[in-house]
């Protein structure tokens, strides 16, 4: 397994596939993180993500699903591994502690100025 | 509403294929989205940007499945194993293959090298490509004649008017003998005289001393072999040289040899050229009509040698068309030129005018003959090993049923063939190694194997890949190509299915080794019976015995006399003769002669020769009419004695007693004097026993340069020749005694001729062996296929013979073809050869049923063994069922 630090956008990509759960592939993240963040991405990028975080054990895939609108191609689908909700819980977790951490007297300075 | 199909190409191109399903399936889900979101052309653009972002090295990276990494080097293993068992278990037809294409190889290498000698010529000198050799052509009789001597004064011409166009302008003497002394120490060597700034124009390796250490005047540069010859070990730098008996000079400068493949091979030392002018009368009169001086110039790089010729042609035209003396020269219309360095060794004949091209055409032909016998090796190669690969069609079937890939039998294969190319290579190199010092005597040249040489290299490996390439790639692609099932059901199936068409290349290929081989054969009967045909020409004196010495040095003039008597004295000598030029050589032609009949003097060229009296006795002449020049008549010295060719070209019925007119610049001062013949001798062959004897006038003017000897028959030659040493060593100190035997000199004139006839032998018989061979090995394939079907022949009552007759029957049509294309191909290059010669053999019609009969023998004996051995199986062992 690869070092687990988890760069900002393999997160959200990660987070994509758990909000799709049962149905994430390439083609659904691109939606999903395009609707959620209000950007765009590219299919290569989220392709070479997912295959990233798969090498680290944080993804599972299985080919599957085939739909007209795919020309009658396969999906890779998806899903998040236990390791992976882990690594997702303590990012979460690291966020809310640190948030915790700032003393109330922070905003109201930065206003005062 | 289609994406655009470029970038799908793209796709399917570079990304890993396992991937590539997924990802073409998200492409067009998201293009079909967004023609309804953005429209047709945002989302085109979004697909090929898409695509693009693709692209990436982590996303190409190919799948790696489980089981390649721990099997491969044991497959590869395996792969070598069975690959040498199949080596093993057909050790014939391995021995076959492999030794027949190590000496094709062998022999293509042993051309290259031959080829690349005569090629790099002259490249050892670093300025190669902006050397040149002034030359001179001039119109005599209606012909252009080129020349590399020039006059004299074209030197101070060529360095003060057209300067320019030159970096350096070097004058120098012919190569010529000189006696080096130093001490008691004397050598005789061939050197030249050349100006100081030869050395940095000719880029001269100095071991000693500079590129400038030619500028003194009595300066000498020594080869190193020279130096070490004269001084030991011992510093040469310094030490004092006497040449020949008038020149006093001193060593300043050791250079490397000069590499045989190189214009100045011969040169052993380069003294200065303003030292000779100084020493030598006639040279310091510096008159146009003194013919002796090579120029070599080097041009300057912003000057191509055609626009220097262009301003230099009229050099000499220029100046001596005001001059009164030399009317005559002007008339003949001088034009000088530039001989690129490039252009002297390959085209150093010219007729009228233009380079023949002859000697170009030698040595492609000799590059085409080897490349010949690679082919013939090849193709045996090729045949041989698509023969034995149709064997494994049930192993290809077993491997695959087992799941090996079709990529892996393909490499399998390939390397295969590959491996055994490879060991042939080495087997190759290997004999080129042992064999190159006796090649190099054969040649007569000083080739070294090109260890260094990267373009070696390259040509080889791209060779070794190429053939095994095309040897490997049939059983790589075909065989491989088939489903296991039929293989394995039935075992012939592959080989009915090659059927008729996989055999016509193979007959192609055997009737192009067979017409190769004929034609080498016939080639080097030819070249054979013509040599044998000039060596039993008569040549009108007998040379066994006969010794030849230069007179080397002025020293030896007015000592003929007491030479003589002091020689006979001896006992070991019978009778001593001299003469103008060796009688292997005749070294002074002239014109002018005025016979009965004529108003005008002949053109006609004229050997003149300046004998002694007891000439005639020493080199035993026969007299065909008349008497020999006597000492006893004063008047003999206005004589001739003639010989046939010369009688028969002036047409006198009784030439004896006729008088000849004679009007020589040189040999006459220009004044018309008539001589009487005397006599008539047969001819003699002096020149190139190929050629037709020269009309020849034989005279006493009184300066001949060789000394004959004739050796007393009673007395062993090796114990008369210290005795006439002795003799040399008291009279003339000054000179080393150097002798030639007439015999050997005339023995020379053969060896270029015995070379080709050589050469060609070697190419003959290896192209014979390999081609055999090949047919070895086809004929055994060949039978072991129809065993099946000769052993029911058999059964239904045919005989030996008669299948004998089956067998071979095949493989003699081929044999016929080739000889039916061989034959009017050699006849036409043959005669083309033998008309360059005029004292020439027949090309009669035995030789080529000679040869032909011969390569039927050859054919029938090789493919005799397989075929009888095949028909005398027992066909109860080749129709047992498997």
């Amino acid at each position: 397994m690869k070092g687990t630090y988890l760069g900002e956008f393999e997160e959200v990509v990660l987070l994509a596939v758990a909000i799709r759960a049962g149905d994430a592939y390439g083609a659904a993240v691109v939606n999903e993180i395009e609707q959620q963040m209000g950007r765009s991405v590219n299919l290569g990028a989220v392709h070479s993500a997912l295959n990233r975080l798969q090498e680290k054990g944080l993804v599972s895939s299985e080919m599957g699903g085939m739909t007209a609108e795919r020309g009658g191609r396969r999906k890779r689908l998806y899903s998040v591994t236990a390791y992976g909700r882990r690594a997702l819980e303590e990012i979460r977790q690291l966020r809310n502690q640190m948030w915790d951490a700032i003393p109330g007297t922070a905003w109201g300075q930065l206003n005062m100025q | 509403m289609s994406p655009p199909r470029w970038p799908g190409y793209l796709l399917r191109w570079f990304c890993a294929p396992h991937r590539v399903e997924e990802m073409e399936g998200d492409l067009d889900e998201l293009f079909q989205q967004r023609i309804r979101e953005v429209g047709l052309r945002k989302a085109r653009r979004r697909y090929v940007r898409d695509v693009a972002s693709l692209l990436r090295p982590s996303l190409m990276k190919r799948e790696q499945y489980d089981y390649h990494r721990p099997t491969n080097t044991t497959m590869l293993r395996n792969y070598l194993k069975i690959a040498f068992r199949n080596l093993i278990t057909n050790r014939v037809y391995s021995f076959i293959n492999i030794g027949g294409l190590a000496v094709g190889m062998a022999v293509a290498m042993l051309t290259g090298l031959w080829l690349y000698d005569e090629l790099s010529y002259n490249r050892y000198f670093q300025r190669y490509d902006r050397i040149a050799q002034v030359m001179q052509n001039q119109i005599q009789n209606g012909e252009i004649k080129s020349s590399r001597s020039l006059p004299f004064p074209l030197i101070h011409e060529l360095k003060t008017s057209y300067k320019s166009h030159f970096k350096h302008i070097v004058t120098s003497t012919y190569p010529e003998d000189y006696i080096l002394t130093s001490g008691e120490k004397k050598l005789s060597k061939t050197g030249q005289f050349i100006d100081a700034e030869a050395p940095e124009m000719f880029t001269l390796q100095m071991i000693k001393g500079s590129w400038a250490s030619l500028q003194d005047h009595q300066s000498i540069l020594l080869s190193a072999t020279t130096a070490n010859a004269l001084f030991g070990d011992a510093d040469p730098i310094g030490r004092r040289v006497k040449l020949n008996t008038n020149m006093d000079v001193k060593v300043t400068g050791v250079y490397n040899d000069f590499p045989l493949n190189t214009e100045f091979h011969n040169t052993q030392f380069l003294a200065s050229w303003d030292y000779f002018v100084a020493t030598n009368a006639y040279m310091r009169e510096k008159k146009w009509d003194n013919h002796a001086v090579s120029i070599y110039a080097e041009r300057q790089p912003n000057i191509s040698f055609e626009q220097a010729t262009a301003s230099i042609q009229n050099a000499e035209l220029n100046v001596i068309r005001h001059l009164e003396s030399m009317k005559g020269e002007a008339a003949t219309n001088p034009q000088i030129w530039l001989n690129p360095m490039h252009n002297w060794h390959l085209y150093s004949d010219f007729k009228n005018g233009v380079a023949s091209n002859d000697s170009v055409q030698y040595v492609w032909l000799v590059g085409l003959i080897g490349f010949f016998v690679l082919l013939l090796a090849c193709i045996n190669f090729m045949n041989l090993s698509t023969a034995c690969s149709e064997k494994r069609a049930k192993e290809v079937g077993i491997r695959k049923a087992i799941g090996s890939l079709r990529s892996q039998l393909i490499g399998q294969f390939l390397s295969e063939s590959l491996l055994v190319v490879v060991i042939a290579f080495s087997l190759a190199v290997l004999i080129v190694t042992v064999s190159l010092s006796w090649f190099n005597e054969l040649a007569a040249k000083q080739m070294s194997m090109l260890w260094t040489n990267w373009f070696f290299w390259l040509f080889s490996l791209g060779f070794i890949m190429l053939t095994s390439l095309l040897s490997g790639s049939y059983p790589a692609f075909y065989l491989t190509s088939f489903q296991p099932v039929k293989v394995l059901k039935g075992a012939g199936l592959a080989r009915i299915q090659l059927g008729r068409l996989a055999s016509l290349p193979r007959k192609v290929l055997v009737v192009t080794q067979f017409t190769v081989s004929i034609t080498l054969i016939i080639c080097t009967i030819v070249v054979y019976r013509q040599i044998q045909f000039a060596k039993n020409r008569p040549v009108g004196y007998s040379r066994e015995g006969l010794l030849m010495v230069p007179m080397q040095s002025s020293d030896f003039y007015g000592k003929t006399d007491l030479l003589r008597r002091e020689l006979t004295n001896t006992g070991a000598v019978t009778d001593v003769a001299e003469s103008q030029s060796p009688i292997t050589g005749v070294w002074s032609s002239n014109d002018g002669f005025r016979w009965k009949g004529m108003a005008m003097a002949s053109t006609d060229k004229f050997a003149t020769l300046d004998i002694s009296p007891e000439y005639a006795k020493t080199i035993g002449w026969q007299f065909v009419a008349g008497r020999n020049f006597s000492k006893e008549f004063a008047s003999d010295s206005s004589g001739f004695v003639i010989n046939e060719t010369a009688a028969k070209l002036m047409g006198l019925a009784h030439p004896v007693g006729e008088t000849i007119h004679w009007k020589s610049q040189w040999m006459t001062n220009n004044v018309e004097k008539p001589y009487r013949i005397l006599g008539v001798v047969k001819d003699m062959v002096m020149e190139s026993p190929f050629k037709s004897v020269k009309p020849t006038v034989f005279l006493l003017a009184g300066n001949p340069n060789w000394i004959n000897i004739r050796l007393n028959p009673a007395v062993n030659t090796r114990a008369a020749l210290p005795q006439i040493e002795a003799v040399f060593k008291k009279l003339i100190p000054t000179a080393p005694f150097e002798y030639k035997f007439a015999d050997d000199e005339y023995a020379t004139k053969f060896r270029s001729e015995e070379r080709i006839g050589k050469l060609a032998s070697f190419f003959a018989v290896l192209a014979v062996f390999i081609s055999c061979l090949g047919l070895f090995g086809l004929a055994s394939f060949v039978a072991e296929q129809r065993t099946k079907e000769i052993g029911i022949r058999k059964v239904l009552g045919a005989s030996v013979a008669k299948l004998w007759a089956m067998l071979s029957t095949d493989f003699i049509v081929l044999v016929l073809i080739a000889f039916g294309i061989a034959m009017p191909t050699t006849y036409y290059f043959l005669d083309g050869w033998l008309k360059n010669y005029q004292y020439r053999t027949e090309l009669s019609w035995w030789i080529f049923a000679a040869s032909g009969l011969g390569a039927l023998i050859v054919t029938l004996l090789t493919v005799s063994y397989q075929s009888i051995k095949a028909a005398l199986v027992n066909p109860i062992k080749s129709l047992r069922s498997e």
